[in-house]
């Protein structure tokens, strides 16, 4: 069905009306009576040991109502926080997997690191008594250079993993690769960072939890991606309250790009505290405190060499890549750097042979995980960056050389050397669509003009892949994660006709309750204002894994278009009794059951009322009611491309760099709402252009202390950093989900970084400019380019 | 110590007793129960609190709610007519998708609306990225807040507000 509601029209959003009258509902808005307040102690040292707490001056402070330090977990045996994913390194060996106490016993191993909770009557009061707490800290050597964690002599983080060495993991058959190197025409190297990046959704974490004295029954309210998935971790690892006694809300969340989805120390604390505080707590971050103890996002060392023959086709790949795991090991950590990062380094090219080595250290940093896009960003700087490094080296154009390496679209499915069998894919016209709408024919002419004028012109191509809608489960099982990746859904009618989808995914901002409403309008023909869509509480939505790594229209939706199918087998049965006619012969089109080649029929409507009031009703054989369940597990991966084109100018004399161009042509299988799909490009070609040119983490390399640490000294990009974008669509249909989609929620982050850092080296390799680190601040830029004139004067 | 503050909020007189410290978002969202505005930073950076003090775009976190006294305030729960006619900058955000996540939205919102008025209805693209400085987005790239404000502009000079 076409309509201007149905698959593929930009519909508005259901969601906006609330968020824009201010009726919206996050965890900090909740009216909680009687509640109290928490505030967490954390950590002023990297790297201490705790000789002592006293608590007995914060105890008396005003309103305080409980303080709780690491020993009342102890004595209360709470386990530690866990890492989901096991990773086996290249001896087949489990990773190093260090304790991670809620609240520090001993030890604290960043700065902000949680060291005690204080529960007061209000905000104010529980953050003046954590003035009055006394920790008397024995610091510690700091192991912070993630360059340098791997040494001999780097202050170690665990006892339990000696060297700092998570894992030393790797991929790909070295000596095959090597023999190839042996034989190339040219070799291609390079050393780069990818910068360690602090998400800062703006909504700050939040929890809030009520425990019910009568039935034992603990409610948390959390600004989680994946409500269930938290559930899950609390009751079977952490806390021990039986699943079905917690039930976790995330209503209203303000953002969340990976950094929600880990199971944290202080909503664990919240929800622990509830029963002892016989109140209902709240917590929210205050953004400093975000800084800190969020999940931080990237931070890899990388050395990475392409082999070429002499026209220019790949014939290897080697990457060495240290990543940061910061100080413990967050929910999926492990998997982060491994599985989806070294897997997606074949990237849109044939390369036939690759090696991938990655080792996982910790340091006395705050822990490290998947950040908008999870690796793929990682490994799309790598590739995109050394393919842009050979072709500059080879003077064969930067597109061209793309072009002769692009996996051709006859090759699909197509099995790369690192485990992934890509289903479908395009790509020489996206890069031609890219190149048409930039104007790559024109630019050299405006290089000239820029310079002209004193400024540096670039342009920078940016072909990216990623393997996303996580995930086939037995694939995610044979690589050690500890869940399945399926998804849910439930379509619930009433009696009246209108309809409830309730899905185990979760909204938190990319418009689930339009495009899930869609994707039913479009198929039961039911008005977009009977649907609602439901998500986010663990007591009304069946078990699902929530959003993240773009999987909730590929997955999600799949299961709702499962569940939907099964309401139209029922309801032609149903339709077939009333209209006195055989289940073969009933057909189902917008939203009317019919009898194939007669004028009988009957609306999906009057279907569902027999169903609930089943007076004349195939009783013996259809049970009432219409409430159908689905899960859906994928076949494979979804393979979402594109090409990005980066041009920029750069004001040699600041360093300043301006973007003035910017393209991205995806490929992101069929598509149900454009309008909701062109705002994840959007704001994710932004979070990618923010690591490139402006964000960094940044922490005191001797002490330790987060020098980042608000938005005062961490640089969030700004409306007035970025033109308008130039977007557009070159689709192959994903071939086996339902909806033909693929995933658009982190393509715009995963190659834009690319995209920027090839433009500055094309901008400034005339001048002499070898290499610039990301973030290519102003200060950074000026610097290399006087380094270039220094040493061209030498 | 606590001290009496009375202001106008969206028209309608309110009063009550806060310390001295308190700071006018905690007034809106703690005592009287408005949470349309949100906190998001702590050093004023994001402008998610944006509300209107006496007919001008402030950072509700960085004003004490006693500095409010006797003011007439507006928060973004004041700008629609009635429940079905959205203001125009709000309807414009709505037509142009732009907001994902709806935290950043109530700020933005705010500073839009006192940003045309600044500029007399007049903007162009330039100007409103500029001009945006003080509010973060971290879904949106900007792009269609941008087109939304732009849009908005003449559709708030022709509706005469």
């Amino acid at each position: 069905m076409t309509s201007a509601t149905g698959i593929g029209a930009r519909v508005l959003r259901t969601e906006d009306k609330r968020f824009l009258t201010g009726t919206g509902r996050y965890v900090d808005d909740l009216p909680l009576s009687r509640a109290t307040y928490a505030y967490f102690l954390r950590s002023p040292h990297a790297h201490a040991k705790i000789k002592s707490i006293d608590i007995s001056a914060a105890a008396k402070m005003p309103g305080v109502v409980n303080i709780f330090t690491g020993k009342d977990l102890v004595d209360a045996k709470v386990g530690g926080l866990i890492c989901g994913w096991v990773v086996k390194d290249k001896h087949g060996q489990p990773h190093k997997s260090p304790a991670h106490p809620v609240m520090a016993v001993d030890t604290v191993r960043y700065v902000g690191d949680t060291v005690a909770m204080i529960v007061a009557n209000s905000h104010d009061e529980a953050k003046d008594a954590a003035e009055a707490i006394k920790v008397d800290y024995d610091v510690k050597p700091a192991n912070v250079d993630l360059a340098k964690a791997l040494d001999k002599g780097a202050a170690e983080v665990h006892p339990e993993a000696p060297g700092n060495l998570v894992y030393d993991w790797e991929i790909g058959v070295k000596a095959d690769v090597d023999a190839a190197f042996a034989k190339a025409a040219h070799v291609t190297k390079l050393d780069l960072v990818n910068n360690r990046l602090i998400p800062n959704a703006m909504e700050p974490r939040a929890a809030a939890a009520d425990y019910d004295k009568g039935t034992g029954n603990y409610t948390l309210w959390s600004t989680s991606q994946n409500p269930h998935v938290l559930r899950l971790i609390l009751s079977a690892f952490v806390l021990g309250i039986p699943e079905h006694k917690l039930r976790v809300i995330a209503p209203d969340v303000g953002g969340g790009f990976g950094s929600k989805i880990f199971c944290y120390a202080d909503e664990t604390m919240v929800c622990w505290a509830a029963s002892r505080v016989g109140r209902p707590i709240k917590w929210t971050a205050e953004r400093s405190e975000s800084f800190q103890t969020d999940c931080h996002g990237r931070d890899h060392v990388t050395h990475a060499e392409l082999a070429l023959d002499k026209d220019g086709k790949f014939l290897a790949l080697k990457v060495e890549t240290i990543a940061n795991m910061g100080a413990y090991l967050s929910t999926f950590s492990t998997a982060v750097p491994t599985y989806l990062y070294a897997t997606l380094l074949a990237g849109q090219y044939t390369t036939p042979l690759i090696y991938a080595n990655v080792k996982a250290a910790l340091t006395h940093t705050a822990p490290v995980d998947a950040y908008r896009g999870a690796g793929r960003p990682e490994a799309t700087f790598v590739i995109e960056s050394i393919v842009s490094k050979a072709a500059a080296e080879m003077k064969i154009d930067a597109a061209e050389l793309r072009r002769k390496n692009f996996i051709p679209s006859t090759a699909f499915p197509y099995q790369t050397p690192v485990a992934l069998q890509y289903d479908s894919g395009n790509y020489p016209p996206i890069i031609d669509e890219a190149m048409k709408i930039a104007d790559y024919k024109g630019f050299e002419a405006r290089r000239a003009e820029a310079k002209s004028r004193g400024k540096l012109r670039g342009i920078g191509f940016s072909s990216y892949i990623e393997a996303c809608g996580l995930a086939p489960s037995q694939v995610i099982g044979q690589l050690g994660g500890g869940v399945g990746q399926w998804e849910s859904a439930q379509i619930k009618f009433n009696p009246t006709g209108n309809v409830q989808i309730l899905t185990g995914a979760h909204s938190h901002g990319q418009g689930h309750e339009t495009t899930f409403a869609q994707l039913i309008h479009d198929k039961l023909g039911v008005p977009m204002e009977q649907i609602e869509v439901v998500h986010g509480d663990t007591s009304t939505t069946p078990f699902g894994m929530g959003s993240y790594g773009s999987r909730s229209l590929a997955v999600g939706g799949s299961a709702i278009m499962k569940a939907a199918d099964k309401v139209i087998a029922k309801g032609k049965k149903i339709a077939a009794h009333l209209m006195e006619a055989s289940v073969a012969d009933v057909e189902f089109e917008n939203g009317v059951f019919k009898v194939a080649g007669t004028d009988k029929n009957v609306p999906l409507g009057q279907v569902i009322f027999a169903a609930y009031v089943p007076h004349n009703y195939p009783i013996t054989e259809v049970e009432p009611g219409m409430d159908e369940n689905a899960f859906y597990d994928p076949a494979n991966f979804v393979y979402p491309a594109g090409t990005q084109i980066c041009e920029l100018e750069i004001d040699p004399e600041t360093g300043t760099t301006e973007i003035v161009n910017f393209t991205a042509i995806d490929d992101f299988g069929n598509i149900i709402n454009p309008m909701i799909v062109e705002g994840q490009v959007h704001g994710g070609i932004v979070q990618g252009v923010g690591q490139a040119l402006m964000e960094g983490a940044v922490y005191d390399k001797s002490t330790g202390q987060l020098i980042s640490g608000s938005f005062m000294d961490y640089t969030m990009p700004r409306a007035d950093n970025f033109p308008s974008f130039k977007l557009g669509y070159k689709h192959t249909p994903c071939p086996h989900n339902p909806l033909g989609v693929k995933g658009c929620g982190e393509a715009g982050a995963i190659a834009s970084p690319a995209a920027v850092m090839n433009a500055i080296h094309n901008a400034l390799s005339p001048i002499g400019v070898k290499h610039v680190e990301m973030p290519a601040t102003p200060l950074n830029v000026w610097q290399s380019i006087q380094g270039a004139q220094r040493q061209a004067a030498e | 110590m606590t001290i009496s503050v009375a202001m106008t909020v969206n028209g309608k007189a309110v009063s009550g007793k806060v310390e001295a410290r308190t700071l006018l978002v905690q007034f809106l969202r703690e005592h009287l129960g408005m949470t349309g505005t949100h906190v998001g930073c702590d050093t004023s950076q994001c402008g998610a609190c944006v509300v209107h003090v006496d007919g001008k775009s402030v950072k509700s976190c960085t004003i004490l709610a006693v500095q409010a006294e006797g003011s007439k305030v507006t928060t973004i729960e004041g700008l629609a007519a009635s429940p079905d006619k959205l203001h125009p900058m709000q309807e414009a955000f709505r037509e142009n998708h732009a907001l994902q996540c709806g935290f950043c939205t109530p700020g933005m919102v705010m500073s839009a609306i006192d940003m045309v008025k600044r500029h007399n209805y007049q903007l162009d693209e330039a100007t409103v990225r500029r001009e945006l400085e003080g509010n973060l987005c971290r879904c949106t790239g900007y792009h269609n807040i941008v087109k939304a404000i732009l849009a908005a502009a003449p559709a708030m000079k022709s509706a005469g507000v």
